[in-house]
């Protein structure tokens, strides 16, 4: 690990500023400290943020029309347990709930979560400069892709790592960047980056923003999330799939479907055409099944990693089933 | 927890980590044993009779001849008040407040910190290496290159490849030198810095790859494991072709047995598959490491180590000192599963940079390093053949296996398919396939959970054949009387004849089986055991021995044999132990230190004892063969007749108050272990080790469910039924069990080195790609002891490491076989490999 300067702002504007030459922002520090130790990254100073006041919060301004509005530095672990998240937004409780480890979610922040590198093995050892890190090849295309993804791998095969970014675009949360400039405000779902668009990044924070505020709108009523992470073992364990599911029912009938695949492709990816097999439809075992066979048409497994492919079936079909039951399904 | 294998001086000790048929234990040794005691010209020992066989089954007594000098036989556990009892450890506070000092916690004056530089590549040639950048780094103090690498097997002929002034580097993570400086973190920037010129050379990491004809050659010649404590470790001088080493032919105890192919054509069922099994890594959760203190008057190792008299020997042949110049010390051991036996590459670059810089030395590895440097299980690949008469006798096996040690040798599975069941004809034929990829070391069992795993699957398989209930099947080819209790044990425990339905007949997408496995394990002992035992007029006693405590309870063991010697109790003894200048303690592998190590704790402990009574007796005025310790006080024993010993309270003193009267501060006695009363099976010339009599069984009942959808394995409820000789302490028998079951679980489901095929570089060196078993897989464990006497010594104690992880994964297996009706042959059992083998199922059944 290089020697870095440490400082600790105390205001979002201090942030920003001192966010020069090859700074990076430190929250909970959990993927940071991995990056920096592999020797991925040597930024020649952390502007820690845990230290900001008023980042750290859940506000409930859903009532008329508004957000719920979640501070970057809400910890995992708090977003996981609080009321109105685990009721109104059962999906991304239950993402968050899931991801890593009891301690890693003490000390994970959502925001860092959202912006987190992918954790392919290959673009995590410094022994492989990957097209990630400016190098000239993907090594899982060819490589040890069991793991990997089974869409949008044609030019590097990372999968999105977040759970809770499937949660949030299903509840099509929009995301407040500051910047020098300014604030503005982007669309979770736009903001991540395709690897055809720039293989070097997943989402398109510019180099001096902060995200400052996560907004997730009012879910309608009859709205049900759902999210179901599928892994080898239970104990700290990366998904080999996982799915958020958002159903908006009038009585028997869905008229809205959010379907979005994590560890699936490169980016948290919108299940369109099963989302459109929903729309107007009564949910039941025939047409989740449907739903979640297109989900995963057009698949491209590369050589080890076609065994997710029925897998992302199932557990789009059990969410599915879950969101209309009003069941939990993680 | 794996069996040690000092090449050098026992070349020809066990079965276990010779599965290559090399464990020649001649067939008549014990009637030479026997023979040899009878003629013993002058009688140095005496007649008793010790109880033998299993509580709750079959008791008898047997009458032994023991050395004259060790205490009379002790009863069974029942009648004793410490040995037996579930004991808490007496070092566990210290554990759990953070108190014990391991090897990563010494920090001595000046200590310094290092750092190891490793090859990145898989194979190549170092040109040159320049070491002044780093060297001038802020900090180092220290750098040293590598002259040797230890754990690589070695070319017999070294002029079948050109002279090379640095090693060949042979797999990547190959250690090439190391930087000592005043901060880790220094240490650490300096590797960074230090410059090798490689001449990079084409490689194979996959065993099937590198039997090929063309692949690129481990070595240019015929190569042996050399002579390390490392363990682990193929038999020597073994013909080679290209990167094949092999195949051996072996059998029960080192020869094939009958005529296989003979005994296959005479079966009237022959089952025969074929299964894979990955390479696991140890991944202890202390990292290898020491700390090292070179001084002018001798050299001090602070070591994680499962040897302390092992890592002192190589360290001491290495840097030319005597023994007693070298001081080992483990006080607390953060867990070694076989690979731990020896000094290491660390060990010896930490001495080097301790000698160069003259300050201690602290090297401890990273868990990348541990990953790729320091020793893995092999894989495999067996093809295996079973014959049996329609009844269910079996008439023959054939095991056919191959399997990558790495750069090392000792691949080889066959110890089940040679020594579970009685069969006429056994022949097991085993290579080992060399590849670029880290040298293997004994790993828990070496070979065995990897033979399990395709002999109990086989015979799992021969019992559907023949429509035999599996324990049935068993119970009609196993001879060990252990065993078929166990079987008993168990099967009402885990309800057997209830629970098991037909393969897949459990309805829904979820389905439920069950599953038996069982172990087969050796008694190892290593007669290098003694004690010293001391006790002071202050009433304090004390046990002294090199011996480590590894995890598995030992330390808490000692005191508890103590404790029952002279009526105490355990927390009443300091135990010390890991250090290489108490007496000589046993290396912990084998399953071989409780059986080792306790007896001569109890033959101390007994001579400490009648010293102090004789010397009490004429106070007392009682004859010191009159008086017993127990509950902390001296008795004088006024009625002898019979069994029941009745103290007097009048002619009684607290042990405490006795002692204060001994003419000396201290009284002090050391014993060695003896050979098994009744003898060996197999000594070796040396005389430090010997194979005792019978096996350890062991069997165990898996029950899992499987997502048919998913692929998911959920292991549920393991039921273990095992023997272990006199279990000592029940509390830390049942730890140990659980832990060899959640390996053995981690083994069968999660964990896989996984080397990237085009770099021939671990993709998953950390431990949150390389996936072990975490809290929330684990099953419901039901732990049954079975107790069984042998009267082989003066505690008849035995070993559990090994055989409480040989049959989980093989019982997991079976129970997925019978919960899914399709059978895996290839670990870990993924949710890719579930789902894969269904499919394969379903469209066979379609197709038919």
């Amino acid at each position: 690990m290089n020697r870095f300067e440490w400082t600790n702002a105390r205001s979002v504007d201090e942030a920003i500023a001192q966010l020069t030459g090859s700074a990076v922002i430190k929250a909970g520090g959990v993927d940071l400290l991995d990056r920096l130790k592999e020797g991925l990254e040597a930024p020649e100073r952390l502007v820690n943020i845990r230290n900001i006041s008023g980042l750290d919060f859940i506000r409930d301004d859903a009532r008329d029309g508004g957000f719920l509005r979640i501070g970057p530095l809400v910890t995992l672990a708090n977003l996981a347990s609080d009321p109105t998240v685990r009721r109104r937004y059962t999906a991304l409780a239950d993402a968050a709930g899931h991801a890593a480890t009891p301690q890693i979610r003490n000390m994970a922040t959502v925001g860092g979560n959202l912006l987190q590198r992918p954790r392919c093995w290959y673009f995590r050892s410094e022994q492989f400069h990957c097209l990630k890190k400016g190098g000239s090849r993907c090594f899982a295309r060819e490589g040890e892709n069991q793991y990997h993804a089974i869409y949008g791998n044609d030019i590097c095969a990372i999968v999105h790592p977040s759970g809770v970014a499937t949660a949030l675009v299903a509840l099509n949360a929009k995301l407040e960047l500051t910047g020098p400039k300014g604030k503005r405000e982007v669309a979770l779902e736009e903001f991540f980056v395709t690897p055809e668009k720039d293989v070097r990044r997943e989402n398109s924070l510019g180099a001096n923003e902060l995200l400052t505020e996560i907004r997730v709108p009012a879910p309608t009523e009859g709205t049900r999330s759902v999210y179901i992470k599928q892994r080898e073992k239970e104990s700290f364990d990366w998904p080999i799939a996982d799915v958020s599911v958002a159903l908006s029912c009038k009585g028997a009938s869905c008229s809205q479907a959010s379907i979005v695949l994590g560890a699936a492709a490169p980016v948290p990816l919108r299940a369109r055409q099963a989302e459109a097999a929903l729309a107007g439809k009564t949910i039941n075992k025939e047409t989740a099944r449907a739903a979640a066979r297109l989900a995963v048409s057009g698949a491209t497994p590369l050589s080890q990693n076609a065994y997710k492919v029925p897998i992302f079936e199932v557990i789009v079909r059990r969410a599915i089933l879950a969101a209309a039951a009003g069941s939990g399904g993680a | 927890m794996a069996l040690q294998q000092d090449k050098k001086k026992k070349s020809t000790e066990a079965p276990a980590s010779a599965p290559t048929g090399e464990a020649p234990v001649p067939k008549a040794a014990a009637e030479q044993a026997k023979e040899a005691a009878d003629k013993a010209p002058s009688k140095q020992t005496r007649a008793v009779r010790l109880p033998a066989g299993i509580v709750g089954a079959k008791m008898l007594e047997v009458e032994r001849e023991i050395p004259l000098d060790e205490p009379p036989p002790l009863p069974l556990n029942a009648e004793l008040s410490v040995v037996g009892r579930r004991t808490p450890r007496v070092d566990g506070r210290l554990k759990v407040t953070g108190a014990a000092t391991y090897t990563a916690d010494v920090r001595l004056p000046g200590m310094l910190f290092a750092r190891l530089v490793c090859s990145p590549h898989p194979h190549a040639r170092i040109r040159s290496i320049d070491t002044a950048v780093a060297a001038a780094a802020p900090g180092v103090r220290a750098v040293h290159v590598l002259d040797r690498v230890l754990g690589n097997a070695e070319l017999r002929d070294k002029s079948k490849e050109l002279p090379a002034k640095y090693p060949i580097v042979r797999f990547a993570g190959q250690p090439i030198a190391a930087i000592a400086a005043t901060t880790q973190a220094a240490a650490d920037e300096a590797a960074r810095l230090f410059k090798v010129d490689y001449e990079v050379l084409p490689f194979v990491v996959d065993k099937d790859d590198a039997r090929k004809a063309d692949a690129p050659l481990v070595f240019p010649g015929p190569a042996d494991q050399a002579g390390t404590a490392g363990g682990g470790g193929g038999p020597s001088g073994v013909p080679q072709k290209g990167n094949v080493r092999g195949p051996v032919r072996g059998g029960p105890r080192g020869e094939p047995r009958g005529d296989v192919s003979k005994g296959l054509a005479e079966a009237e069922i022959t089952v025969e598959a074929e299964f894979r099994t990955q390479v696991q890594t140890h991944s202890a959760l202390e990292t290898h490491g020491v700390v090292a203190d070179w001084k002018p008057d001798g050299l001090t190792v602070y070591a994680s180590t499962q040897g302390t008299a092992s890592v002192r020997d190589e360290l001491a042949e290495i840097f030319n000192l005597k023994k007693s110049q070298v001081r080992v010390i483990t006080d607390f051991m953060g867990g070694g599963f076989g690979a731990k036996f020896g000094a290491g590459n660390y060990g010896v670059l930490a001495t080097h940079l301790s000698k160069k810089a003259n300050a201690p030395v602290r090297l401890m590895l990273d868990r990348k390093d541990e990953h790729l440097s320091v020793g893995n299980r092999p894989d495999s690949f067996q093809r295996l053949k079973i014959g049996a008469k329609r009844d269910g006798q079996l008439v023959a096996i054939h095991l056919e296996s191959y399997g990558t040690a790495g750069v090392g040798t000792g691949a080889g599975c066959a110890g089940p398919a040679q020594n579970m069941y009685e069969c006429p004809n056994i022949l097991t034929e085993e290579a080992d396939v060399f590849t670029h990829s880290g040298p293997a070391a004994a790993f828990r069992a070496p070979g065995h959970p990897q033979g399990c795993f395709a002999l109990e699957q086989a015979i799992d398989m021969l019992a559907e054949r023949l429509q035999i209930d599996p324990l049935a099947l068993r119970d009609k080819n196993d001879q060990s009387a252990s065993r078929r209790e166990e079987r008993r044990v168990g099967a009402e425990r885990v309800g057997w004849s209830r629970r098991r339905h037909k393969p897949g007949a459990d309805p829904g997408t979820v389905k439920r089986g069950i599953g038996v496995a069982q172990s087969v394990w050796y008694r190892f002992i290593n007669l290098d055991s003694a004690c010293e035992v001391r006790v002071t007029r202050d009433g304090s006693v004390e046990l002294l021995s090199a011996v480590q405590d590894i995890g598995g309870g030992i330390r808490t063991a000692l005191a508890q044999v103590v404790a029952e010697e002279l009526g105490l109790r355990p927390t009443d003894i300091n135990v010390r132990i890991g250090d290489t200048s108490f007496p000589s303690g046993p290396a912990s592998g084998g399953s071989m230190t409780t059986g080792s190590i306790t007896p001569a704790a109890r033959n101390a402990a007994y001579k400490v004892k009648q010293q102090i009574l004789e010397q009490l007796a004429p106070t007392l005025g009682v004859a010191a063969d009159k008086l017993v310790m127990r509950e902390g006080r001296i008795h004088a024993q006024t009625e002898a007749g019979g069994a029941a010993v009745v103290a007097d309270a009048t002619r009684s003193v607290t042990f405490r108050q006795a002692v204060a009267r001994l003419k000396t501060e201290q009284v002090a006695a050391r014993a060695s272990r003896s050979d098994d009363y009744g003898g060996f099976v197999f000594k070796n010339k040396e005389g430090d080790f010997g194979i005792g009599l019978g096996q350890y069984g062991g069997v165990q009942f898996a029950e899992v469910s499987v997502d048919t959808e998913t692929g998911i394995i959920r292991v549920e409820r393991v039921v273990a039924v095992h023997d272990c000789g006199r279990p000592m302490n029940p509390l830390a028998l049942e730890s140990q069990i659980n832990g060899g079951i959640l390996q053995g679980l981690s083994y069968a489901l999660y964990e896989n080195r996984i080397l990237d095929r085009n770099t021939g570089l671990m993709v998953n060196p950390n431990l949150e790609q390389y996936k072990i078993a975490g809290p929330r897989e684990t099953p419901q464990i039901e732990v049954i002891l079975v107790e069984e006497y042998l009267g082989r010594n003066s505690t008849d104690a035995g070993g559990i490491g090994e055989p409480a992880t040989i049959p989980t994964t093989a019982a997991i297996a079976n129970a997925v076989y019978n919960a899914i009706g399709v059978r895996l042959h290839e670990l870990p059992m993924t949710p890719a490999r579930v789902l894969a083998a269904l499919k394969r199922a379903s469209g066979k059944g379609a197709a038919s």
